[in-house]
């Protein structure tokens, strides 16, 4: 398909078209991967499925999971730092689908990129004193939209595990 | 259903597979008990790991989610987004949900055992702790959990009928729970109408003559058991003022400085409210009528009989407490010999739920209301497994239990393929529970019909613009399947 346009288009177009080509193929690649039945379709992180338009778009983050093993990712301006995790297949929850009702998209945002993200909001601020593990550089993952200023931004799952079957175990605040 | 019948192999580390004959399963067979979210977890993840299992969810109700369903506040909904997640997991061609089927009653463990390679246990915490002090039979002296259960659609709390012709409620406890059932009962019907709260219960709030709930907790504010999202809803409720001893907060502002984030947010709140409340709070509280009234340092002793109503609490006698030693965040309490009554008509006991044994054959401590485990291992029953309340105890939001489920997952899926669990001998699974289900009549309910009934509730709440219309007995909710 590509030769047959070639003869009639620019070169900027053919790479356009590539783009677009592969980035379908992706696509639907990852959909089948990902969903049981057609009709269980991401309703919510359908964007973070879409390829970047322009290397302009692109903004690099690294996910670090709790072993310290690190996931390079090519995300986009306006891309979830939650979703294009999901889209990923980083070990990251998203329980209440980003309605800022529950805290399993915890991540801890390593470095200056912190002081970059736009503070978080009495709620998140409310849920984040229920996450497990919580430090000073803690952020709800799903409240995390990535801009160009966000280049390079690295964050960090924390512990999942921990032992709850503690002996003597104190009762927490639920 | 497959019926392979692969040839044996004994190639070195390929797994042994027996020539299987139609009443076996390829693959690990595993079985859930109790749908709730540790369930759905736990299966989530045994389904990403071992490509070859078949998780069976038995659910005792026709319905599945748990608390998710009937613990979650009505007003709460974006908590239940989880639903989709374990919505995706019952749709996984490998994963089959069975409800209407009770462990004890319908299946005995041993039986399990004999049909499934592993049987996991997280059937949660569906009982209450008592008080266990004087006149705790009186009439209108109920459990919080039950009265969650009568506005969320429990089946078997829906004949509840707590009498709300009182003005005072007295609420033991200063859990969320307790917040939770102290926001419903201090709500305006308008915000609870276009939510899935149960017809009953909104009939009844609409009458409902309750002005004041107290919200009594024998520990000081620096211990309280709600978090700060709650508490936030209260101070800023609508018709509703928030009524605070300042007694109760001596020496909190001194301790400020030496308490770690989250306690630190919240006793701030606190302490804000009661010793230097915003101005916006002060001026919706001129108008209200209704008032939420935390006391703290209170234990109750002793329920007393109305005067007017025979044989109904009219008042709670509590003991006045005192923290000992330095304050701190898991301070104790003791009694200082002096007693306070609070005259009240309705009390909601809110002190903790506890789990109880299905199975004669489950191992538990009685006093914890914990299937006795080390790190999930259920005690002298290799192949049997619990989480979620049931394995853990009764606290913790979904993020902990999501989080002990997948750490459940880990250790069941290594027990598999380190062969601690033996998994090549063929097991029947549902082949055989199936049998044995049809020839005790029993109707199992699978994950379609649960759609249906689904469907209907979301179909009747539509035509009065609600989420949902719950349908509230079992019986209906069969009749629905079978239509």
């Amino acid at each position: 398909m590509i030769r047959r346009l070639a003869s009639g288009l620019s070169f900027a177009r053919i790479n356009y078209i590539k783009m677009h080509c592969s980035a379908d193929i992706l696509q639907a690649r990852t959909t089948l991967k990902h969903n049981f039945s057609i009709s269980s379709v991401h309703r919510n992180g359908e964007y973070e499925y879409q390829e970047p338009k322009s290397e302009d778009e692109v903004v690099n983050v690294i996910y670090v999971d709790k072993n310290g093993k690190e996931f390079p990712i090519r995300g986009k301006i306006g891309d979830n730092l939650m979703y294009l995790a999901h889209r990923h297949e980083i070990e990251m929850e998203g329980a209440c689908e980003a309605s800022l009702a529950c805290t399993t998209c915890h991540v801890y945002v390593l470095g200056e990129h912190k002081d970059l993200l736009p503070e978080a909001t009495e709620k998140e601020e409310d849920l984040l004193d229920l996450a497990p593990f919580l430090r000073e550089d803690s952020r709800l993952g799903c409240q995390i939209i990535l801009n160009k200023e966000l280049e390079g931004l690295r964050v960090q799952l924390p512990a999942a595990t921990r032992n709850f079957y503690i002996d003597g175990h104190k009762p927490k605040p639920h | 259903m497959r019926r392979a019948s692969t040839l044996c192999s004994f190639a070195k580390g390929a797994p042994l597979r027996l020539l299987s004959t139609s009443s076996t399963r390829q693959g690990p067979q595993v079985c859930v008990v109790g749908a709730g979210p540790a369930g759905f977890y736990v299966t989530q993840h045994l389904v990403k790991t071992l490509p070859e299992a078949n998780v069976d969810i038995y659910e005792k109700l026709p319905v599945p989610f748990g608390l998710v369903r009937f613990g979650v506040a009505p007003d709460h909904p974006e908590v239940k987004n989880v639903i989709n997640t374990f919505t995706k997991t019952a749709q996984n061609p490998r994963v089959r949900f069975v409800g209407n089927v009770s462990l004890g009653k319908d299946l005995s463990l041993q039986e399990l055992q004999r049909l499934y390679h592993a049987v996991i246990l997280t059937y949660g915490a569906e009982h209450d702790k008592s008080l266990g002090i004087p006149g705790e039979d009186l009439g209108n002296i109920l459990s919080a959990r039950r009265f969650v259960g009568w506005y969320n659609g429990q089946p078997g709390d829906e004949n509840l009928n707590p009498d709300l012709s009182t003005d005072t409620v007295a609420v033991l406890g200063q859990g969320n729970v307790a917040l939770d059932v102290a926001r419903v009962l201090l709500a305006p019907i308008d915000y609870l109408k276009s939510t899935d709260i149960t017809a009953h219960s909104l009939e009844a709030l609409s009458k409902s003559q309750v002005k004041r709930v107290m919200l009594i907790g024998r520990r000081g504010p620096v211990q309280a058991a709600f978090t700060i999202k709650e508490l936030r809803e209260m101070l800023k409720m609508e018709g509703c003022k928030s009524v605070f001893r300042q007694d109760d907060f001596k020496g909190v502002q001194e301790f400020l400085p030496s308490v770690a984030r989250p306690r630190k947010r919240l006793t701030e709140l606190l302490a804000q409210a009661a010793l230097d409340p915003k101005a916006e709070w002060l001026e919706a509280w001129k108008t209200a009528e209704r008032s939420f009234e935390p006391i703290f340092y209170r234990s109750p002793a002793a329920f007393l009989p109305s005067s007017s109503k025979a044989g109904t609490v009219g008042a709670v006698k509590l003991a006045v407490t005192e923290l000992q030693g330095e304050m701190s965040e898991t301070q104790g309490v003791k009694n200082t010999g002096a007693f306070e009554d609070v005259k009240c008509g309705l009390v909601l006991r809110s002190i903790g739920y506890k789990g109880l044994p299905a199975d004669p054959d489950i191992p538990f401590d009685s006093k914890s209301g914990v299937v006795r485990n080390s790190k999930g291992r259920v005690e002298g029953l290799p192949g049997v497994y619990c989480g979620g309340w049931l394995g853990t105890g009764p606290v913790g939001v979904i993020v902990n239990t999501m989080g002990n489920a997948f750490e459940l997952g880990r250790l069941i899926e290594g027990d598999i393929k380190d062969g601690t669990i033996n998994a090549t001998t063929a097991k029947p699974g549902y082949l055989e529970a199936a049998k044995i289900l049809d020839n005790k009549g029993v109707q199992a309910v699978s994950f379609k019909d649960w759609e249906k009934i689904d469907q209907e509730e979301q179909n009747r709440g539509k035509a009065i613009d609600k989420p949902r219309e719950k349908i509230v007995s079992v019986s209906e909710m069969l009749k629905v399947v079978a239509n």
